[in-house]
């Protein structure tokens, strides 16, 4: 087991290492001076140049790339180029609205997913399951901008309920800025709560196959019981798989429900700063992204062997 | 049970936000579309650091009023030498900056030596040029000398990049603007809104808000619901587009269209082939129909131009029938440059909408004459580099936002690439000339110079959309400069 | 799963029954096949012409002269759906056959060889998961500048790991087979066992798996246009198509409506399709009632 830990430990540092290289020379390579972005067009090239070397941006490529690398291993990601205040205080101030976002998110897809998904399992090939997942069909093939933008215009606009986008900060209180985070999360969740409705029903569907399943059933173990005792149990592991990769995509992959409620959150602080050049903060929120991948994985990885303690048995 | 207690929640709330709504209000939010880089209009050439501070936090010696006119502000009065080089200004007293610190003639010499100096990051750092020296005459009283007289010298200093700062704090005042404003800098919540609040002890008129909010809101997608919801009770200068007709008859809100000095431009690279022919850019000329382009791509709000000069001054001389819409003609120049089959050619453009979508229709009128344009969107960083910085383009489109800008055309090296000796001479003469009456004279040959070399693709004038809550008064209805003055803003009870 | 192609095979015509048979499959066939005709009518012939801006035209709901209405500069939505569909087809398909081309020779070789060489291979495959999709996509248009042909490297780059590992799961199931060990007994290649024997066993695993590629290819590439970064224009595309919409939704909701469905419709079909697919290929499945 801990030979096992070591070695996954071990490639996921090596993940971490080739992306970050991946990374920074993905981004020497984008056109566009943020020197010349922020001086605008009536100032004269000397003077471009004198804010490029005071931006440090005059260096040997490799010079930049180990003060870049050591900075992240001390968790020091340098100063923003447009905001010039250190990028950590920058994504700090918006993991307080990714992070929420993402947890609620995820929490009321599961919050539906399981449920539907367990009730489609039990009444499989039924009018009811065919009913719930034609459902969770339309969900998956429903563009969440699109849904999002539904969803604004009824929630915000009509029934004026919940502000339309913006986020207030915490300082206000906890109501208003869950208030806000409302339409957003609904509209990343439900698309997703149809992917995972349809995970669980599927593991479901293979479990109960299962003989120790059907000796329990033959045993007069009603089917509710049979569900969640054991059915529900065994089939986390997929449910897990899916669930892990749907947080890391909540993470980050948001930038497009950001922009519709245009709410200050990481995806939208890398766009923002890829547009203004301010590659420092690209490449240290990328990276940052990246390690949240790779450590959920991890977790995901050991959980399945507390789930499942045949899997702990065979490592 | 559970159910009614969901339909009681959601009625306390709805109820709780009428009440709020009809208290009377000292407080307002505004949507602005662009987020400020940092809070120093010292230190960026950013529209929307201007837009949030100018006239709010800080503020310059003599400051723009709405018509464009030149105000006093830190600067009680001034005198004029005769031979016109020497200004002296006398200073107001008793003026703090929200540190608590004084406001004297050593901050005057301060900021004018710092955005000239030659370490300077001053986005306009041309307009302080021509200053020669600063001196401290007494604490009230600042003498400043210029290299050779300049007319409008005082209109300069009424910029954003010119206001004055205290050496205490000028270097954090990208973090936390201290100025000495009637509002003071209270906090910047990143990606999504600037709070600025009333300033104890300011100097001037007495002001109605306490708090006001510059809430970004990138898109007019967005800035709608935020504004029909209630989020935003003004979006002072915003390009709704078609987004516009959703307010328009919807008598909560008022909508003003006003004017700003963005003159909207088919940049064209005049050294570029075939571009540098005359007859090609006429031919571009004929083809453009201003009508659709202004229908499409500014809600049919912006007022055609003929030349680069903005039609709400009074120098202003109509030519948009230089080269009126004529398929036909433009067809038959092509045909004379040597082009009968037309041609292909890129469009770079930048990331707003009136580019994007006046792009579109551009592209789809030189099409009718044979001339193929590839649409590459580019964003701002983008733009200034290839575009602006290394010249490396065709035609793009573009709003120039300066004041009275007229006198690019001169620029050498500037990215259009034109260079005329008589259109030069006439800038010069109009940079010695003070008397009103030939500066006008002046102006109007350059417009005419301009407008028969179809230097450019003259489009129009950009409007300024502001739509606010039919219950807010004094916001600005033109935009002479890039500011949203809220000193004069109130509720109407 | 894959003993379909081994166990004796039935007869063609009963397999076209069971297809048709299958209520997921029919439908989503139906579906995509509309599209399809849709996409190829285009060339030909559209209502109206969709380069052409009519803006006196502008902003007319939907009437019998333009079924779905017309947009801000007066074109013809009907027109301008049919030949999006296009450039969503084209993207999602050429992303789907980069990533087929790249990751399932890649997973073949994987699973044959073993070792270290698979142990890269499969490593590789984490640390392209491990970058947020979209993310990288915005990173590689603004680098490369938006158009149709990034969107496509960028959706398709990340469908690569995606086959990879299907074929590489698939092979590895297969290879213990006994006619692998007999093939090998015979002296076949590693190269020439996997052409035929391997693949034709995965086929189905790896159709499957293309129409949901597929079908997320296009979700992607309408969440790509829709932030300005996929097909640029005069080429219309559905993503752009619900940007240009959502600022007047309330006055011409149409415009937002009808690239909406066709984007909802167009997946939904190539879900069904893929589920009928993995239904019909199942034996498992066979067994249901």
């Amino acid at each position: 087991m801990i030979a096992y830990l070591l070695k996954r430990l071990l490639i996921g540092a090596a993940t971490l290492v080739v992306a970050s290289v991946v990374v920074f020379l993905m981004l020497e390579v984008v056109p566009g001076d943020p020197a010349r972005l922020m001086l605008g067009m009536n100032a004269s090239d000397a003077q471009v140049e004198l804010l490029r070397e005071q931006m440090g941006l005059n260096q040997p490529l490799i010079i930049r790339y180990l003060d870049w690398a050591r900075g992240l291993l001390s968790l020091d990601f340098g100063r923003s180029y447009t905001y010039s205040v250190p990028v950590i205080d920058l994504v700090s101030e918006r993991l307080v609205v990714s992070l929420p976002l993402a947890v609620i998110a995820l929490t009321l897809s599961t919050l539906i997913a399981i449920p539907v998904g367990l009730f489609a399992a039990a009444r499989r090939g039924k009018a009811a399951d065919t009913a719930a997942m034609a459902v969770a069909q339309v969900g998956v093939a429903m563009p969440n901008f699109w849904f999002a933008l539904l969803l604004v215009y009824v929630f915000a606009v009509w029934l004026r309920l919940v502000p339309a986008g913006g986020f207030p900060g915490w300082s206000g209180g906890a109501w208003p800025a869950l208030k806000a985070l409302m339409l957003p999360a609904a509209a990343l969740a439900l698309p997703q709560a149809a992917i995972l409705s349809r995970v669980t029903r599927a593991a479901l569907i293979e479990v109960l196959g299962e003989d120790y399943i059907r000796t329990a059933r033959a045993k007069g173990m009603p089917m509710r019981a049979v569900l969640w005792r054991h059915a529900l149990r065994n089939a986390m592991i997929p449910v897990l798989t899916i669930m892990g990769l749907q947080f890391a995509f909540l993470l980050a992959g948001t930038i497009i429900i950001e922009n519709v409620f245009y709410l200050p959150g990481l995806g939208r602080l890398v766009f923002q700063a890829i547009t203004q050049r301010d590659l420092i903060v690209v490449e240290s929120v990328v990276m940052l992204l990246v390690a949240t991948v790779v450590l959920v994985n991890l977790v995901v990885d050991l959980s399945y062997a507390l789930v499942d303690p045949r899997l702990r048995m065979r490592q | 049970m559970k159910q009614w207690n969901t339909i009681l929640a959601a009625a306390a709330i709805a109820l709780a936000s009428s009440t709020a709504a009809m208290a009377a209000r000292t407080d307002l939010v505004l949507g602005i579309p662009l987020e400020p880089p940092h809070l120093d209009p010292t230190a960026g050439a950013a529209a929307a650091i201007d837009e949030v501070l100018y006239a709010n936090v800080f503020e310059g010696l003599t400051r723009i009023g709405q018509r464009g006119e030149v105000l006093p502000d830190l600067a009680e009065s001034w005198t004029i030498s005769d031979d016109g080089e020497t200004y002296t200004f006398k200073l107001r007293s008793g003026v703090k900056f929200h540190d608590g610190t004084d406001f004297n003639a050593d901050d005057v010499k301060f900021s004018l030596d710092r955005a000239r100096g030659e370490n300077s990051v001053n986005a306009q750092k041309g307009l302080f040029a021509p200053i020669d020296t600063v001196e401290v005459v007494d604490p009230a009283t600042v003498k400043v000398t210029l290299k050779n007289p300049l007319g409008s010298f005082l209109y300069n200093l009424g910029w954003g990049d010119a206001v004055i700062v205290a050496p205490e704090s000028a270097e954090t005042n990208k973090e936390k603007p201290v100025g000495t404003g009637p509002f003071k800098f209270q906090s910047w919540a990143k990606g999504a809104s600037i709070t600025l609040v009333k300033a104890d002890g300011y100097w001037g008129d007495a002001i109605a808000l306490d708090k006001a909010e510059f809430r970004i809101i990138p898109d007019a997608a967005a800035a709608i619901p935020a504004l029909l919801s209630g989020d935003v009770q003004a979006l002072p200068n915003f390009q709704l587009g078609d987004a516009l007709a959703q307010v328009k008859a919807d008598p909560r809100f008022k909508v003003v269209i006003g004017t700003t000095e963005g003159e909207t431009v088919l940049s064209t690279n005049n050294k570029r082939k075939p571009f540098d022919n005359l007859k090609i850019r006429q031919a571009i000329a004929h083809a453009i129909d201003r009508t659709a382009i202004i229908d499409g791509a500014s809600g049919g709000l912006g007022t055609p131009i003929g030349s680069h000069f903005a039609p709400h001054n009074p120098a202003y001389v109509d030519l948009t029938g230089t080269y009126p819409h004529d398929v036909a003609k433009a067809k038959e120049l092509l045909k004379e440059a040597g082009y009968p089959e037309g041609f292909k050619a890129t469009l770079k453009l930048p990331p707003v909408g009136y580019a994007r979508q006046g792009g579109e229709i551009v592209a789809s009128q030189l099409r009718e004459i044979g001339i193929d344009l590839q649409i590459i969107p580019v964003e701002w960083a983008d733009w200034l580099k290839q575009v602006f910085t290394d010249k490396d383009y065709d035609l793009s489109i573009v709003s120039h936002t300066e004041p009275n800008d007229i006198d690019i055309y001169s620029r050498k090296d500037y990215y259009f690439g034109y260079d005329n000796p008589a259109f030069n001479k006439v800038i010069d003469e109009l940079n010695l000339t003070s008397d009103e009456a030939k500066r006008t004279e002046l102006y109007k040959q350059a417009q005419k110079i301009l407008a028969d070399d179809a230097v450019n693709g003259f489009l129009f004038e950009l409007p300024k959309v502001g739509i606010w809550d039919a219950k807010v008064e004094g916001l600005w209805e033109n935009s002479p400069i890039q500011a949203n003055d809220l000193t004069k803003v109130k509720w109407a009870d | 799963m894959s003993e379909a192609v081994h166990r004796k095979p039935e007869t063609l015509g009963g397999f076209v029954g069971r297809a048709l048979g299958n209520r997921s499959f029919v439908l989503g066939l139906l579906i995509t096949l509309v599209v399809a005709v849709m996409a190829l009518a285009s060339f030909f012939w559209t209502p109206f012409d969709v380069t052409r801006l009519v803006v006196a035209d502008r902003m007319q709901p939907p009437s019998s002269v333009h079924w779905f209405g017309t947009d801000h500069f007066g074109r013809d939505v009907l027109s301008m759906i049919m030949v999006g569909s296009r450039n969503s087809i084209a993207v999602a398909l050429v992303a789907v056959g980069i990533g087929m081309g790249v990751g399932v020779p890649l997973g073949c070789w994987a699973a044959a060889r073993g070792g270290w060489l698979d142990e890269t291979v499969m490593r590789l495959n984490d640390l392209v998961f491990a970058f947020p999709a979209l993310l990288s996509a915005v990173m590689i248009t603004a680098v490369f500048g938006p158009s149709a042909i990034n969107a496509i490297v960028a959706i398709g780059i990340f469908n690569i790991p995606v086959f990879a590992r299907v074929a590489r799961a698939g092979a590895l199931a297969i290879w213990p087979r006994e006619y692998i060990l007999a093939a090998r007994a015979a002296g076949k290649g590693q190269a020439r066992i996997t052409v035929e024997h391997i693949l034709p066993n995965i086929a189905n695993l790896l159709l499957v798996q293309g129409t949901i590629q597929f079908a997320l290819g296009i979700l992607a590439e309408a969440g790509l246009s829709y932030v300005g970064l996929g097909a640029q224009p005069p080429m219309p595309s559905w993503g752009r198509m619900l940007f240009d919409a959502q600022t007047v939704m309330m006055v011409a909701p149409w415009l937002a409506l009808f690239p909406g469905c066709a984007i909802l419709l167009t997946v939904l079909g190539l879900n069904l399709l893929g589920d009928g697919i993995s239904d019909i290929f199942d034996p498992r499945a066979r067994r249901r009632p």
